[in-house]
């Protein structure tokens, strides 16, 4: 009789519950703790070496850098820095570090742990992603490419514990805002010396039990795929003002479970919402639904270096006949807004005069003049994607497009991420889809890109002027000229069209009402210390 | 299992992409450095030399994508879900496949023979990447009955995974006890049994199953070591944090030592799973175990 036991058995998993010790909103609320789906399950959580906007997320919860972005705005206010110097000619920087900063065991956060860590990031055996973001600091590129090897030449010295000098290689009017980027944050020299040193990137400093930082909150529990639970650090400078008492970050990767989680009151936002959702949640939960714009184009790479697609007119007839309005509305769906420039616009800050129209007749035209009428001769070519339901639906748009407007055919091919970025890098591709989400506001977080050779242009595509245009509006005297100067290096990307854009990206999301002090802007960060939970 | 970890390793060297590859490029100064620290710059053969000796030692290497965390740090946290998964499908499996075997073989011919085997036979044939989302939207979307993904996060979640993934296997053990139970029905010593009055409950449970669930016995070695390849696409149907999902991102992801530490699990499990049905299937058998002990 013994097989009986079997289906019991089999009867208690199907009704056994979950024993996890999981919060509710409700009570979350009382204990001062937010509940965040956080899209995936972080890379690490070391500054210097992560990538990526679930590890941005948590991040700015465990350290501070000297600026932090303004959550109202697009510029930076002050964090672990309380003031700062610029020198008229731009080039020097003298940062105040706060009196009362001080790392999670006590330490004072002194100006000394900045060029450490600084260091740390250029030093060129941790392998970091992002060096570059101190690049502006003078030498800073040198060192980091072993070009030179005393860091004492780099731009950045501590006068005293509480003042750091930093002096930069040109004047860089955005290094204020590459400053509230998490790869500039400081790091506790102590923990990194006692965990491998400044070059061991697969140490354990990170872990609850290891880890020293200098933000408002500290690593409690990190259960890998489950839960990472952050908690108010007592040593923070800002402590009297912060509201949060924790916050706890679910990894939930599966759009449905992510909803399920939201729903059912497990989590008090929901990262993404499914784009047939998208209607429904926008009617029936007006104020928890939000639709905001986001710094990223989805946009059409050109391999410029190969026929027919190295002529202009050619990627003129290629994007003059895609009707950008069409794909956002049918195939999309999520809100976006057609893209007519490289940079995405903010209405109040730099606007670009670029506009890419849908008009067939004129593709046609320039297609003829390339030598193409109504497509006869031209060569079959081949759209690479990396593999992606959202990313063939718009490549089959834009092939009908293409058959349909200029008689052109292209076979479309996917393959895994990392074939898609080796073919890129390669340059073994005709046209490839692309995306790019700015790391600070500023139109040379885009246009930067395009400049010749530039690791991440791949295009192949080299234009003087343009670049000239865009060393000009680094070394401008003011603002707007700066942005005029990044405007016509707009005009000429948008009339050579090295790249195609197609949407600017927009974050579309559920929060709910009880949590206040998150406001939108574009880089999508929402700083801990300005939140609380109120009914 | 030396040819195994060998093959594993050079097929996926051979894949394009490396796992330093970003969307956002990085100069080559430093992949070339990031390389260096991983030693991938090195000849492959005495990657593979070094990677063996290390993984004898029990050391698998760090995880190129998740800097600081250990390969086997990486596979025991998903471990004990892949193999809870796994205990559950084959404790299903066997329940069903062995129940609707005697009933077949107690009925040959008829309508109770007809209609399990036939439901097997779909079983076999379709595959768990199609069942899945198939019982994903007649239970957990049109009856909104059970929650559609996860593990231990909603109540019931772990009623779909589980008949996914056994559901192959029922199909197979119930064929494979039809077949040995019809065999031992038709032998001497049932009729025996059945002649000395016993009732047939006891005829059938107690002595015909000993013999009629040898095949099954012997498959289950394999069935076991097949239930943890076929969880990797249960897991990811499913999202369910097991070693089957890391498997399948590892892959993406080019993250060489996670893809061999677990290969090397995965292979590890078959062959002592193979060796242990095959023990256990001696122990069961009268027959086998005489021949043993002749020698």
């Amino acid at each position: 009789m013994k097989i009986f036991i079997i289906p019991i058995f089999i009867l208690s998993i199907f009704i056994s519950c979950s024993s996890q010790d999981s919060l509710d909103v409700e009570s979350a609320n009382e204990l001062g703790i937010l509940l965040l789906d956080n899209g995936t399950e972080p890379q690490g959580l070391d500054p210097h070496i992560v990538t990526g906007v679930t590890e941005h997320k948590i991040v700015i919860a465990l350290f501070e850098g000297l600026t932090m972005q303004n959550p109202r705005g697009e510029g930076v206010i002050p964090a672990a820095a309380e003031s700062w110097q610029i020198s008229d000619d731009g080039l020097q920087i003298v940062f105040n570090i706060r009196p009362d900063a001080k790392w999670s065991n006590g330490d004072p956060l002194i100006a000394q742990d900045f060029v450490y860590s600084w260091r740390r990031i250029l030093t060129p055996a941790l392998g970091s992603r992002y060096p570059d973001m101190l690049y502006a600091v003078k030498n800073a590129e040198q060192f980091n490419k072993s070009e030179i090897k005393d860091f004492d030449l780099v731009g950045v010295k501590a006068i005293d514990s509480k003042t750091l000098k930093v002096t930069l290689k040109t004047k860089t009017p955005f290094f204020l805002k590459q400053l509230a980027h998490y790869a500039t944050y400081p790091v506790h020299p102590g923990t990194i010396e006692d965990f491998g040193g400044i070059s061991n990137r697969d140490s354990r400093w990170t872990r609850p039990e290891n880890i020293i930082s200098n933000g408002p909150f500290i690593l409690d529990e990190w259960s890998i795929n489950k839960v990472i639970k952050v908690k108010r650090n007592n040593n923070y400078w800002g402590k009297a003002d912060l509201k949060l008492n924790g916050i706890h970050f679910f990894p939930i990767d599966n759009e449905s479970t992510s909803d399920r989680y939201y729903r059912s009151g497990k989590t008090h936002n929901l990262y993404t919402i499914q784009t047939e959702k998208i209607a429904k949640y926008k009617e029936e939960y007006p104020d928890q639904f939000k639709l905001e714009k986001y710094f990223g184009t989805y946009y059409y790479r050109i391999n410029t270096e190969i026929e027919p697609l190295n002529e202009i007119n050619v990627r003129k007839a290629l994007s003059l006949s895609i009707d950008r309005e069409l794909i956002v509305d049918k195939v999309t769906k999520g809100g976006q807004r057609p893209a007519y420039s490289f940079t995405p616009p903010s209405e109040d800050y730099y606007n670009p005069p670029t506009q890419l129209d849908f008009n067939p007749e004129l593709a046609r035209k320039y297609l003829a003049d390339a030598g193409y009428p109504n497509g006869e001769g031209f060569p079959e070519f081949e759209l690479l994607y990396n593999t992606n339901e959202g990313h063939q639906k718009i490549a089959q748009a834009i092939q009908q497009f293409w058959l349909k407007e200029l008689g052109i055919k292209i076979t479309l091919t996917n393959v895994d991420w990392k074939v898609y970025l080796d073919r890129e890098s390669q340059g073994q591709y005709q046209i490839s889809r692309a995306g790019w989400i700015g790391d600070y506001v500023d139109p040379n977080s885009f246009l930067d890109m395009m400049v010749t050779d530039r690791g991440n242009n791949k295009t192949g595509w080299s234009n003087k002027q343009y670049d000239s245009y865009v060393t000009k509006a680094t070394f401008a005297n003011n603002e707007a000229e700066r942005l005029k100067n990044f405007s016509k290096a707009e005009e000429i990307l948008m009339d050579e069209l090295p790249i195609i854009p197609i949407y600017t990206y927009t974050r579309v999301y559920m929060l709910r009402n009880e949590v206040k002090g998150w406001y939108p802007n574009m880089l999508d960060t929402h700083p801990y210390q300005f939140i609380s939970l109120e009914d | 299992m030396l040819i195994v970890i060998s093959a594993t390793f050079f097929m996926v060297h051979a894949a394009p992409g490396g796992p330093f590859d970003d969307e956002r490029v990085a100069s080559p100064e430093i992949l070339q450095q990031l390389n260096d620290t991983y030693n991938l710059n090195d000849p492959l053969l005495s990657q593979l030399g070094n990677y063996l000796l290390n993984a004898i030692q029990g050391d698998f290497g760090p995880s190129y994508k998740y800097p600081g965390r250990s390969v086997s740090e990486l596979i025991f946290s998903g471990l004990p879900i892949t193999m809870e998964l796994a205990l559950y499908s084959i404790l299903f499996a066997l329940f069903l496949g062995i129940l609707s075997g005697i009933l077949a073989s107690l009925n040959p011919g008829k309508l109770l023979d007809h209609l399990p085997m036939s439901v097997s036979m779909i079983g076999i044939c379709v595959p768990s990447i199609i069942l899945g989302p198939m019982l994903i939207l007649t239970f957990g979307i049109w009856f909104e009955i059970l929650p559609v993904s996860g593990w231990g996060e909603f109540p019931g979640d772990k009623v779909l995974p589980t008949i996914t993934l056994g559901s192959a296997y029922a199909a197979i053990f119930a064929r494979l006890t039809r077949g040995g139970m019809l065999e031992i029905l038709a032998q001497d010593f049932i009729r025996t049994a059945r002649a000395k009055g016993l009732n047939e409950t006891r005829v059938v449970l107690y002595h015909a199953l000993r013999g009629g669930i040898m095949p099954t016995v012997g498959f289950l070695g394999p069935a076991i070591a097949g239930l943890f390849a076929g969880s990797f696409v249960v897991e990811t149907i499913f999202q369910i944090n097991g070693i089957g999902r890391y498997y399948v991102q590892a892959a993406f992801n080019r993250d060489y030592t996670l893809i061999l530490g677990i290969s090397i699990l995965i292979t590890f499990f078959t062959l002592t799973f193979v060796l242990l049905s095959d023990i256990l299937a001696t122990y069961l058998n009268p027959r086998l175990r005489e021949k043993g002990s002749m020698n």
